[in-house]
């Protein structure tokens, strides 16, 4: 019962983050959120609604592009395909999720699941090493004894 | 004066040839002989830098003196540039910054083998490598890209002058930290191969890398903190990060000495990790490099970047055999570097450290993935890709909030071993603390279910207030228990506590900078800006500022023409400020250049300090009116902030621990009160 209706609540949880991620957005925050999608052509390397060039004949041109087809009723899709048409590829801020382009978004998330693999890895196998034997005459202090050399060395050394 | 500085560079070459070679020969031997020799070499490696000095002395020299038969100076002065920039003319084209960057090069070596006495055998090793490394530039320096270079031809009247970008304070001292940081990495580099060469035993050869490395890791933090700075102040569109080639190519090696600077604690304390930090500090030197070859040869495209050439190949060469030689001296020597302890727990400081080094070597791969991947992409697909912000923030943010995550948690836990009890009571306050900081942003408005950069931000407040949290919670509790034994109040005994483990708590300050840094960061999802053409008394309104134009007025001098607008500032009815940015024209290289003006908000908002950027863009052609950008960049100052907060935390590392101390010892037993060590 319990964990049925944790999974319920789960998935209500998931309907409902993505309903609020994926709500449909003003114009104004479309021609921000595709502004800042795609790169200035002039060369300065800036994104295009940080392109600072007073009379910069790119990005005033592409501004006034964006905000036509916005006008038009394109969705950003169309937009963004018809500014790869007009501008290149180059023109798209960050590599598409299609073909071998995927690879620059999946790389770097799988190094980190590699190398946490290899850190879990390097863990478990330095935990199942085997304690070195102690040379002959070596006691170990236990229980109060180890207590008053911890408190000890706690003092000498550090807190 | 060409020919002098010509000769000091073949003499440098010629020293720094001797250097190598002879102290190569004198580490086979050990006769008096060989001694000799090897103190020959260490002579011969000062006089070297003796040599790059006149050198750079006179290309100075010659900037002051305008003397444009040097192609040089031709290229990067001008009879009327302010004397500050006739100093960084040094450094502002292609082969004077190669020039410094053997002169810096030539300066630790020096000191290095000033303090040979230390270890004579090691250091005997390490200013080998160190000359290997002189000798690679001087190469370039002679014959690739010669700063002594005559012009041809009729000798000019003046010269086409410093860049425009790079007429600002900041730009006299942001190159020399960042070189400072670029080339300071050679020094741990030279220690760890020679001590791989020659087999060191123990570890001593960390201890004495260790403040190298800091100050290092210190002067490179500057220098990109200053690199942010100036493009915030002068590039003019309102951000301080760009991902631009040439800033990630600063932020790798920044990323692996960061790890490194981690991980050699394991070393140090535990014996562990020693390959590992081997390797940590080849990537470290070797992605120095990298970034010089990515800034100087053309194959990426930056506004950054110096003028494509050749000398790329060059870099490709010496990077080569540099990995090279690692390579071999590793597989030849790997069995000194075995472990000496095993891990005992996953909650330990040990595991910590191992995933913040892991963290670390992601997002260092995550830049230089997306660096390259450009090129990647055109062998691949046949054409480019862009790899710009909206790549790299949608990716390295993840890994940049799990490090901040360790961060927070990292120091609470013990060496070898951390009971989950001791875990809970240290994190418990610090974590109701911070997450009360995340529900208070929601009832103040933030909605971080509405957008991803909300709920990024949001996270990273959390995690940044979890970082001060528990930062002062060391403190607090550490310091506690002094001012029980010793007598003293809570501050004297929280500093007591500092000089008795100087490096554990200059590196929490170095945390508390860090969460600083990222408050200033998590305010870029609110930003604000409004572009408009501005007559005498229009407004702007923008957040709670409303500006309005008084006037427009020019000046001339004869370095550069500008104009300002005067820009009233007023808040709440009142009048705040008057701000002026500016708008230069460079009179001998004909270009413009944007000069913003911010108002940080301290005094009206305090801790939500938010900046008013404004940007006089110029005259709009078609109607004849001046333009006005006003952004409103919140926590922005904290970025700064942090940055001060990480050279004192830095510093406060550097200073040697105290003596320890004997306090009068109660006679019951002190719980414990925090995990030892660092």
């Amino acid at each position: 019962m319990n964990s049925q209706f944790s999974k319920r609540s789960a998935q209500l949880a998931a309907v409902i983050l993505a309903i609020f991620l994926f709500m449909g957005a003003g114009d104004d925050a479309r021609f921000n959120k595709l502004g800042h999608s795609m790169m200035c052509t002039c060369g300065c390397g800036q994104v295009l609604l940080e392109c600072n060039h007073v009379g910069c004949q790119s990005s005033d041109k592409m501004r006034n592009e964006l905000i036509a087809a916005i006008d038009r009723g394109d969705n950003n899709d169309l937009i963004l395909q018809g500014f790869v048409q007009n501008y290149g590829p180059t023109v798209i801020a960050a590599p598409t999720a299609t073909g071998f382009n995927r690879v620059a978004w999946v790389m770097p998330f799988v190094a980190l699941a590699l190398g946490m693999a290899f850190v879990v890895f390097v863990v478990r196998s330095w935990k199942n090493k085997p304690t070195p034997a102690l040379a002959d005459g070596i006691i170990v202090p236990q229980g109060g004894e180890l207590d008053d050399y911890k408190r000890k060395a706690r003092q000498e050394t550090d807190l | 004066m060409s020919q002098i500085g010509s000769f000091a560079l073949l003499l440098a070459l010629g020293l720094s040839s001797y250097s190598f070679l002879a102290g190569l020969l004198a580490l086979f031997g050990r006769d008096a002989g060989s001694l000799r020799l090897g103190e020959t070499a260490r002579r011969a490696g000062i006089a070297a830098f003796g040599a790059v000095l006149l050198a750079a002395v006179v290309l100075v020299t010659a900037a002051f003196q305008d003397d444009f038969s040097l192609a040089y100076i031709f290229h990067h002065s001008n009879r009327d540039l302010p004397a500050a920039y006739k100093f960084a003319v040094l450094w502002s084209g292609q082969e004077g910054s190669l020039l410094f960057w053997s002169l810096l090069l030539g300066g630790y070596g020096l000191v290095l083998r000033m303090r040979y006495k230390t270890d004579q055998r090691l250091f005997a090793h390490a200013s080998v490598v160190m000359a290997a490394v002189q000798v690679f530039f001087l190469l370039l320096l002679n014959f690739a890209a010669h700063p002594f270079a005559i012009m041809e031809g009729a000798l000019p009247q003046d010269g086409n002058g410093l860049n425009p970008l790079l007429q600002y304070p900041e730009m006299v001292i942001h190159p020399p930290m960042l070189y400072l940081g670029y080339v300071g990495f050679t020094v741990p580099f030279a220690f760890a191969l020679g001590a791989l060469i020659m087999k060191y035993p123990g570890e001593r050869w960390i201890q004495i890398t260790r403040r190298w490395t800091m100050v290092t890791w210190c002067f490179l933090t500057v220098g990109v903190f200053l690199g942010a700075h100036w493009a915030y102040a002068v590039l003019g569109w309102g951000g301080y990060w760009g991902w631009d080639p040439v800033e990630n190519a600063s932020l790798m090696p920044w990323l692996t000495g960061t790890a490194f600077l981690h991980s050699v604690m394991m070393q140090e304390k535990r014996g562990m990790l020693k390959v590992w930090n081997m390797w940590l500090i080849f990537s470290t030197f070797l992605l120095s490099i990298l970034g010089t070859f990515l800034t100087r040869s053309g194959v990426i495209s930056s506004v950054h970047a110096f003028a494509q050439s050749s000398i790329g190949d060059w870099f490709v060469v010496f990077m080569a055999l540099t990995l090279a030689t690692c390579v071999f001296f590793f597989v030849r020597n790997k069995s000194h570097l075995k472990s000496e302890h095993k891990l005992e727990s996953l909650v330990s400081r040990e595991s910590s450290f191992l995933f913040n080094n892991l963290l670390l070597l992601v997002a260092c791969f995550t830049v230089l993935w997306g660096t390259l991947f450009p090129i990647l992409s055109e062998w691949v697909q046949g054409h480019k890709v862009t790899v710009g912000p909206p790549f790299f923030n949608r990716v390295i943010v993840p890994i940049a909030l799990l490090l901040l995550l360790l961060t927070a948690v990292g120091p609470l836990l013990a060496w070898r071993k951390t009971s989950l009890e001791s875990l809970k009571r240290n994190f418990l306050l610090p974590a109701v603390g911070a997450v009360s900081i995340g529900i208070v942003m929601i009832i103040f408005g933030v909605r971080p279910w509405e957008d991803p950069s909300y709920f990024y931000a949001t996270v990273a407040a959390v995690l940044s207030m979890l970082v001060i949290f528990t930062v002062i919670s060391e403190f607090i509790r550490g310091g506690r228990v002094i001012a029980g034994k010793g007598q003293m109040n809570l501050l004297a005994a929280m500093a007591h506590l500092w000089h008795r483990n100087t490096r554990r708590y200059g590196g929490y300050i170095v945390h508390f900078g860090v969460a600083l840094v990222v408050i200033g960061i998590l305010g870029s999802p609110f930003n604000k800006e409004v572009e408009k053409e501005m007559g005498y008394g229009d407004k702007i309104s923008i957040g709670p500022y409303t500006l309005v134009c008084q006037s427009y007025t020019q000046d001339d001098n004869p370095n550069y023409g500008n104009e300002w607008a005067i820009i009233n500032v007023f808040r709440g009815g009142r009048q705040i400020t008057t701000m002026y940015p500016e708008r230069r024209f460079y009179k001998s290289s004909g270009q413009p250049q944007t000069l913003p003006r911010i108002y940080p908000s301290f005094k009206e908002d305090f801790l939500l300090v938010t900046d008013l950027y404004l940007v006089y863009e110029g005259i709009n052609e078609s109607t004849g009116r001046p333009i006005i950008k006003a952004h409103l960049n919140p926590m922005v100052p904290w970025i700064w902030t942090g940055l001060i907060v990480m050279v004192f935390g830095t510093i406060l590392a550097l200073v040697p621990n105290a003596a320890a101390v004997r306090v009068a010892v109660p006679a019951r037993v002190e719980p414990q009160p925090v995990g030892a060590g660092d």
